[in-house]
């Protein structure tokens, strides 16, 4: 602890390009910020980590003036100053990178880098130079070869959308940018493309504010890190100081080793309950896997491999066009999703907010969707839960900890990891026997994290069947008892429990030939 | 996708840059269709008459005045009911001023034009500031209007002089006045949309106000300015419909369902209801489907009820195929 000091002691004689002394931000019912304090040095990748809910987004919305705090200081190259809405602060060279995307998909890219302030000549847009002017930030940041001024921003991978939004940034002259979890959405490669553009911008003077989950990305970029609690500064370290068990512990109060549950033993596997065989559609082929009872199959793959794609063919949204599909012995074509529930198929998707839940709807509401839908559509509504079984509500709610004041609130006040019970329940509700878990805990705190670990080897351990995919590694390998790994729309091979990282990569970027190859023609396809 | 290889280079730019919108195919096909039975079953005045395709256009003008309007108000994400009644109190207002005098013209276009922008901003003030969806917003100050003229006004009221004529029935040589003002109107809407920071701003307000927003648009102000202009186009196109009628009646925006016509006619031209997308270009080839659409049932001398049906089922095919196509891009 000493050492942290000397090192944070000797830094202060650098004057820092940005910083914020005793800021407290109140909400209705919370203190997001309180009393927090914390300096920003040019050329230096400043991570900010916490669990959901620590204040990391408010601190970062009140530096790009999205928020004003109720009280405290800002200082910007050692001046006060307050912003009342974005533009200020984006014009005084502070840029941010929200977690969800900020691009208009129906414009161009260069319509978007430019929103707001867009080149004009004797009152008329000049698109030419604005085009011109677009195309040399994308070169600053050496994108100019994948990304077109003029390509419309739909047409674009996700990766590609995250990079033209940092040529927004960019744009502005920063000084100072922010970035939001910027790597939620991106695969390993990706994520690798965008730690060059960091060193990069690094190189050029530029503090840059960085805010991951992912805590091996922390590592590998940032070097200092920032931890906060429940809106308190924890404490700040150097990077080369600590390690990711210590981090942990500052972020939540316990060790690393709890973070997965023990792997399935021998005698829970029960007999294959869902089979593949020589499944093709015309997003993803030859598929071929069994899923057994009792049983945590990850599924590995870096994004457009056909991870989501998989899912989404068993589960009746993209179904298979030839090969054959077995559930419980029974050959199966799923049209629709409402056939793999009635064959009691849960499918937790990836996107919560838009496929998961109705947000503005009460948790009781959400938590029944799914076994009313499979009943009877002209029965009658049972407030707790349906004729045969009246108490579904309140039990799941306890059995998944769901922590709300009452059922009847609407599932948007509840956190991440909260509302992803709720989808749970849902599930549960309805009595799924194989569950299809789509990236179950991206964007979710660690400790929520944690128990919905904890809730898919319960229900593993229950006789569930459970087919988990995740982009995160050490997920699948913390839970996975077989791994199966795809790329290029299509099953790779088979992994056993506890495969290391490398091996996975390997398999998932093929023998070099076919990852490239996957990855043109993914990109080729947009 | 993105990246353009040098030899195609020239030929995909000169695509993207004149872009025609899809619903041009529609409009041809609608006219051939028509013009082959017009050639069948009655005297084929549609291939063979060039007058009867400019009356096409010039029945069109004052619906395609005010689907300009629409157009950009439905790309800000919001949309106005209240143009028809608009377009009503224009009429009235006008003629009473004018009261067939050639020196009070410019007293009632001023004045209409002062009623259009109060009710633009008005509805732009409830949509935005107040945060009232503007269906419901345009919707009430639509049947405040319509209080009011109802309140003042039961039949023709006042007319207009032989001068203000010029405005319906003038010609340019062989062109109509009219329908020079229809293609100036979209010319103006064009130019606003895509070419000045209020268009590439509307396309942000429209596509996502919080972006827009956080990209430092003045997005309140950009969507007030939509239904201002919008406003304008329904005071515009209600001089033009006095001047063909030479009196002012409180249902001439209501009979010609100008509200519902302009919404139906800029969705077929391909601008999504959610906004963010589209254009008055493709809005104008709408409004020429309808004109078609009319004149072929004027031709075959149909049961004009049977017109309203076929309108419907093109506004759901012309959505339906967008849809389909969309789907497809994404596939």
């Amino acid at each position: 602890m000493t050492d942290k000091q000397e090192i944070i002691q000797e830094e202060s004689n650098v004057k820092p390009l940005l910083e914020v002394r005793c800021i407290t931000k109140k909400f209705p019912g919370v203190q997001a910020l309180d009393d927090v304090s914390l300096q920003f040095y040019s050329g230096e990748v400043h991570a900010v980590v916490g669990e959901n809910g620590a204040g990391k987004s408010t601190l970062m919305k009140i530096l790009a003036g999205a928020y004003t705090p109720d009280s405290g200081d800002i200082l910007l190259d050692g001046v006060k100053v307050s912003f009342s809405h974005p533009s200020e602060a984006q014009h005084k060279g502070i840029s941010i990178i929200y977690q969800e995307f900020n691009l208009l998909p129906e414009r161009t890219v260069a319509y978007n880098i430019f929103l707001g302030r867009e080149p004009t000549k004797a009152g008329v847009i000049d698109i030419r130079k604005m085009n011109r002017d677009a195309k040399e930030v994308l070169k600053e940041i050496g994108i100019d070869k994948i990304i077109s001024p003029t390509a419309v921003v739909s047409s674009l991978s996700v990766a590609e959308q995250q990079l033209v939004e940092i040529a927004k940034a960019i744009s502005f002259k920063s000084q100072v940018l922010i970035m939001d979890e910027p790597t939620a959405a991106l695969t390993y490669t990706e994520v690798n493309l965008l730690d060059n553009l960091i060193k990069r911008l690094k190189t050029r003077g530029m503090a840059i504010i960085f805010i991951s989950h992912r805590l091996i990305e922390v590592f590998a970029i940032a070097e200092k890190i920032t931890v906060l609690k429940d809106g308190k500064l924890v404490g700040t370290v150097m990077t080369k100081d600590v390690n990711p068990e210590q981090l942990v512990q500052m972020m939540v109060g316990r060790e690393l080793d709890h973070y997965f549950p023990p792997l399935g033993q021998p005698e829970d596997f029960g007999e294959v309950v869902l089979s593949v065989r020589g499944a093709s559609n015309q997003l993803i082929h030859d598929i071929s896997f069994d899923l057994r009872k009792g049983e945590v199959l990850g599924v590995a793959g870096l994004q457009g491999s056909g991870r989501t794609e998989l899912a989404q063919a068993l589960f009746g949204v993209e179904p298979f066009k030839t090969g054959t599909l077995t559930i419980n012995g029974k050959t199966s074509k799923f049209r629709q999703p409402y056939f793999a529930i009635k064959n009691r198929i849960g499918f937790v998707t990836e996107d919560r907010k838009s496929e998961g839940i109705f947000s503005r709807q009460p948790i009781r509401d959400n938590m029944l969707l799914t076994i009313r839908s499979i009943r009877n559509m002209f029965g009658l509504i049972h407030k707790d839960g349906t004729l045969r079984d009246r108490k579904i509500v309140p039990t799941l709610g306890n059995q998944l900890d769901i922590r709300t004041s009452s059922y009847d609130r609407d599932v948007q006040f509840l956190s991440g990891g909260n509302q992803q019970k709720v989808v749970l329940a849902k599930w549960l509700a309805s009595n799924a026997k194989i569950f299809i878990f789509d990236e179950p805990t991206r964007g979710i705190d660690v400790e929520s994290k944690a128990s919905i670990h904890d809730m898919i080897r319960g229900l593993a351990k229950q006789g569930t069947a459970i087919l988990m995919i995740s982009s995160e590694l050490p997920e699948v390998i913390g839970m996975s008892d077989r791994i199966l790994v795809m790329a290029d729309r299509t099953l790779m091979g088979e992994l056993p429990a506890k495969a290391s990282e490398e091996e996975i990569m390997l398999m998932a970027t093929g023998h070099k030939k076919i990852g490239n190859s996957a990855e043109t023609s993914a990109v080729g396809k947009e | 996708m993105t990246t353009i290889t040098t030899t195609d280079n020239k030929l995909k730019r000169l695509a993207r840059s004149v872009r025609i919108p899809p619903v041009y195919i529609f409009l041809v096909v609608v006219f051939l269709v028509g013009g082959i039975l017009d050639q069948i079953l009655s005297d084929g005045q549609i291939f063979t008459n060039p007058l009867i395709l400019l009356n096409i256009i010039v029945r069109s003008v004052a619906l395609g005045i005010v689907a300009v309007g629409q157009t950009l108000v439905i790309i800000g994400a919001s949309i106005d009911l209240s143009v028809a009644y608009t377009i009503s109190i224009t009429a009235i207002m006008s003629s009473y001023i004018m009261q067939g005098k050639t020196e009070n013209v410019l007293t009632a276009i001023v004045g209409v034009l002062a009623i259009g922008i109060a009710i633009g901003l008005v509805n732009g003030l409830i949509v935005t500031k107040l945060k009232v969806n503007p269906f419901i917003a345009t919707l009430g100050t639509s049947l405040i209007i319509k209080g009011i003229i109802n309140a003042s006004f039961s039949n023709y009221t006042g007319s207009v002089p032989k001068s203000f004529e010029f405005f319906g029935y003038g010609m340019v040589g062989p062109i109509p006045v009219s329908i020079i003002i229809l293609l100036l109107i979209v010319f103006i809407g064009w130019f606003l949309l895509s070419r000045t920071q209020f268009g590439a701003h509307l396309y942000g307000v429209g596509g996502n106000v919080e972006v827009a927003r956080l990209s430092g648009v003045r997005t309140d102000r950009v969507l007030i300015g939509a239904h201002i202009f919008c406003s304008m186009t329904a005071v515009i196109s209600g001089l033009f419909l006095v001047s063909q009628m030479r009196a002012g009646a409180p249902w001439v925006g209501p009979n010609g369902i100008f509200d519902l016509n302009s919404i139906a006619t800029t969705v077929i031209g391909g601008t999504a209801l959610s906004g963010g997308k589209g254009g008055v270009w493709g809005t104008l080839a709408g409004v020429l489907i309808f004109g078609i659409l009319d004149t072929t049932f004027n031709q075959l001398g149909v049961n004009p009820y049977l017109k309203s049906v076929f309108q419907g089922v093109i506004i759901v095919l012309a959505v339906a195929s967008y849809t389909i196509r969309s789907k497809k891009d994404a596939a």
